[in-house]
């Protein structure tokens, strides 16, 4: 076994780096999609005004894709650098979406978003549109790809552990690409990436509007924004609530830590709004509670009970002890292949083989595991429930947030009153940081509440490491620091300078107040 | 009609291809990057170098992404092992890579000297590094990598990222990294004009002709220096992949059993001085597509030249020779490269085909003029 301190070394590398790609990757996934609608825009009316807006935004989108890019690479390798183990034991069926999304997705986006930035001069407007289209397509379908490999992570369908090979196997493709927590989860983040953007475009261009600033732009742009930021946060929601539904039909650990349910409580269960979780005794210190609200979002029915966190213990502690007589089987298959004794038995425990695996990091020999170590290690099943706790209502009341301001936004653009309600527009641009809140919490709750697993009752996490020197983990941890702190620096400072710089629309500066768009724009419309 | 053992070496020719077509891609933007200061001797030139690959280095690049896939997906136990023995070297690739994306994107946001001084050397970084460390990996794999599985295939590595420099893996990051310079030159030959054009005809007259006499140093230390490794006895190719169900010797010359059995095989590295001859002349007789294949060429015969010497083997084992991964022992189940074999047969040509047309698009050469009129939106 990796020692503990290596394992959450090479957790906190790999938590740091997926967190900090995913600063790049919400605003990449939708402003690519706004992007597309202001340029149809464009090619349908001919209006400069929205040429000017794809530039623009385009600038943006390019200084922030070419970090998605850089941070992306990371992830690309760190399965196989940290987590050799979890490549091996899992690879068959990991490394085929990985692989995909590379052939499907990242070529389209990295091609065509070649000819976004350098084909204005050389393709008409319709084949411009084109490139355009087929760069938010291939975004969005690398998110696609990563999120069926991380969907199978939630819940490993479709495939068979083989003790010959001593790893799971495939078995069948479509139970992977149509796992029902991957799509759940795709729709969730790629609406989480659109509301992301449009709160991004909101505010820069409520910001505009506070400023008296290129209004004609800011206008069409909060516009865009707030209508396709209302569409997606609707879908966040939704999607938010069915990945809620899966998780009690797959996670019941994530549902449980989330919502600080210790006990099993006659259905439909209460919801606990506040509470201050105690899980050295398995109980809340203080709770508000909702009656049945829990009970009907989570099972959707009136009379399924949510098991309680006590009773997921107990439930663990048989697993687990089966889980021996897994391994117990599978060391003697891999020592003697011909032991069909061994393979009856194992066949017999076989889907409780991770639990067996969690325990050898109480009981390094299985055969003289005590109750209590299988005790620890049934508790081990259980992720840490405070931060889930809160960090779940966090990201729940950011969403509704969200939904608030889409609303007035909305509102207010389509009566276009939104200058004479500056509270609005700062409401706005104060909202810019908040979906990139939301959604680094959500992985935080989708990762952490998975845990101790990296493939959900499968292959614990500390099994998953590789075998490296704590030294080298601690030195590649410190130069992604490093990189990254000083990457964000440039990316923030450039953002910055661009959106000073506003678009050159030839109204910068000037305040106006009646803007006939179209006529204050030079013919022409060439950015030099 | 696909079994497992002709899908096994299917898989093996599907990563040389992706290999060889990242090193014919992306090859030439490393190249060029490590060139950038010599070749580019003031801002406006620098730019130039960097519009000529401006639009296309971000596909080019997902050749790279793509074969880590493909590896994850095909070979899991090389990814496993190879990724984690790599540990310290890869790490340096990747934030030498992580140089690229910035420092083509924001080198030109700012009018500044130190600001872009400072991105051009990043970007030299990420031509140097890089490709040398690809080229120290395959001396590795060829010199053996200590590790070993134990019953359950976890790996351990005894192997250190000093322990991974030597005179002969350096000679072959040396080869990597000319045989990329030389691609890049070719290429800046087709897309330049004028000075840079005259410059890069130079530097691929040296280059070409230095790679040729590294590529045969490097080829005669492994003769003399470096042992092989040779399977004695294995289940057969059908079989469920097990790397630790074989006996495995390493000896002086087994690296050029193959080519002994199969005299053909030589016509590999001949390949390779073809190569260079043809970019050579394409360069001499100003033809620049034709020096481009040249180079293509010369590249792709030097990667298919080690594949071709250790086939069957991917990663040998100098620790425990038994643990070493091969295309028989270290793929993915059937149904996985069955579902990948066709899934990269439909995708890699539409792959290619968009690809091209980008290229179409967008060709022809890029010069100074092109940069001042786009002076905001270009690199």
């Amino acid at each position: 076994m990796p020692t503990e301190q290596l394992v959450d070394l090479s957790r906190i590398q790999f938590g740091v780096t997926a967190l900090y790609h995913f600063i790049f990757v919400p605003l990449t996934l939708g402003l690519a999609y706004i992007l597309v609608i202001m340029e149809l825009i464009y090619v349908m009316t001919g209006n400069p005004l929205y040429k000017t807006m794809t530039k623009f935004w385009g600038k943006l989108f390019g200084i922030n894709f070419a970090l998605g890019i850089t941070t992306g690479l990371t992830m690309e390798f760190e399965f196989g650098t940290n987590w050799s183990y979890f490549s091996q034991y899992v690879g068959d069926i990991f490394g085929p979406p990985l692989a995909l999304e590379g052939l499907m997705a990242f070529f389209l986006e990295s091609t065509f978003v070649g000819l976004f930035f350098f084909g204005w001069n050389r393709l008409s407007k319709g084949g411009h549109l084109i490139a355009t289209i087929l760069t938010a397509t291939g975004t969005n379908l690398s998110a696609l790809w990563i999120l069926i490999a991380n969907g199978w992570m939630q819940r490993p369908v479709g495939s068979r552990f083989n003790p010959d090979t001593m790893r799971m196997e495939l078995t069948s493709f479509w139970e992977i690409v149509l796992n029902p927590v991957a799509q759940a989860k795709f729709v969730h983040t790629v609406s989480a990436g659109y509301v992301t953007a449009s709160c991004f475009v909101m505010g820069i261009s409520a910001w505009y509007m506070l400023r008296k600033r290129h209004i004609a732009f800011a206008q069409r742009s909060f516009r865009i924004a707030a209508a396709f930021g209302l569409a997606a946060c609707v879908s966040v929601i939704i999607l938010g609530d069915e990945s809620g539904y899966l998780d009690d039909i797959g996670q019941k650990t994530k549902l449980a830590a989330m919502e600080a349910m210790w006990e099993t409580e006659p259905a439909p269960a209460s919801f606990n709004l506040f509470a201050i979780p105690d899980q050295a005794h398995m109980k809340n210190d203080f709770s508000i509670r909702i009656p049945w609200v829990l009970g009907l979002i989570a099972t959707r029915t009136y009379d399924t009970p949510i098991p309680g966190i006590r009773e997921i213990v107990k439930t663990n502690e048989g697993r687990i002890r089966r889980g021996i007589m897994a391994v117990i089987a599978l060391d003697k298959i891999r020592k003697n292949r011909a032991d069909i004794q061994a393979r009856t038995t194992f066949e017999q425990y076989r889907e409780d083989l991770g639990f067996g695996i969690l325990l050898e990091r109480y009981a390094p020999d299985l055969k003289k595991a005590t109750p209590e170590e299988i005790h620890q290690a049934a508790l081990d099943t259980i992720p840490t429930v405070t931060p889930l706790f809160w960090g779940f209502r966090a990201m729940v009341g950011l969403g509704f947030a969200f939904m608030a301001l889409f609303t007035a936004a909305f509102y207010c653009s389509s009566r276009n009153s939104c200058l004479s309600h500056p509270w609005i527009l700062k409401w706005a641009v104060f909202s810019i940081p908040l979906p990139y809140l939301a959604s680094e919490i959500g992985w935080f709750i989708a990762e952490c509440g998975r845990q101790p697993w990296s493939i959900y009752g499968v292959l614990p996490t500390f099994a998953s490491a590789s075998f490296l020197s704590t030294s080298s983990v601690l030195l590649t941890f410190a130069g992604f620091v490093v990189f990254y702190t000083g990457l964000l620096a440039v990316e923030i400072f450039l953002m910055v300078k661009y959106v000073r710089i506003g678009p050159e629309d030839g109204s910068g500066g000037q305040i106006k107040r009646s803007h006939p768009a179209a006529q204050t724009l030079p013919e022409g419309d060439r950015h030099a | 009609m696909l079994d497992y053992a002709t899908l096994k070496v299917l898989w093996w020719g599907i990563v040389v291809f992706l290999l060889s077509v990242f090193f014919i891609t992306d090859g030439f933007d490393m190249g060029i990057a490590f060139l950038l200061p010599w070749i580019g001797r003031n801002d406006i030139q620098r730019r130039v170098l960097l519009n000529s690959i401006g639009p296309h280095w971000e596909g080019n690049q997902v050749w790279f992404i793509t074969a880590g896939g493909t590896l994850f997906a095909a070979w899991p136990l090389v990814y496993a092992t190879a990724f984690s023995s790599f540990y310290m070297a890869l790490f340096l690739v990747l934030w030498t890579l992580f140089l690229r994306p910035v420092g083509f994107d924001y080198r030109s946001k700012l009018e500044n000297t130190r600001w872009r001084t400072f991105w051009d050397g990043g970007l030299v970084a990420s031509g140097t590094v890089p490709p040398v460390m690809f080229g120290v990996a395959f001396g590795n794999l060829l010199e053996g990598v200590p590790f070993r599985f134990d019953s359950t295939l976890h790996s351990y590595t005894t192997g250190t990222f000093w322990g991974q420099l030597n005179v002969f893996t350096l000679l072959c990051g040396l080869v990597s990294l000319l045989m990329m310079a030389f691609h890049g030159t070719n290429y800046l030959f087709l897309k330049t004009e004028g000075v840079l054009k005259e410059r890069a005809r130079k530097w691929s007259l040296i280059l070409g002709p230095g790679l040729g006499g590294i590529f045969a140093i490097s080829g005669l230390w492994a003769y003399r220096y470096v042992p092989g490794y040779r399977i004695l006895s294995a289940p057969g190719h059908q079989t469920v992949p097990d790397p630790l169900n074989k006996e495995v010797v390493r000896e002086m010359g087994a690296w050029f059993l193959n080519n002994h059995a199969h005299p053909i095989l030589w016509s590999i590295p001949a390949l390779v001085y073809a190569g260079i001859l043809i970019g050579i002349s394409g360069v001499l007789i100003a033809r620049p597509m034709l020096a481009f294949l040249g180079s293509s060429l010369s590249g792709t015969a030097i990667i298919l030249t080690a594949a071709s010497s250790m086939f069957p083997f991917i990663l040998p084992s100098s620790l425990d020779p038994r643990s070493s991964l091969t295309v028989w022992d270290a793929v993915s189940s059937h149904l996985t490269l069955l579902l990948m074999f066709w899934a990269s047969l439909i995708l890699v040509p539409i792959v290619i085909a968009y690809t091209g047309w980008a290229y179409r698009i967008l060709r022809g050469p890029v010069t100074e003029e092109d940069v001042l009129k786009e002076k905001q939106t270009l690199y």
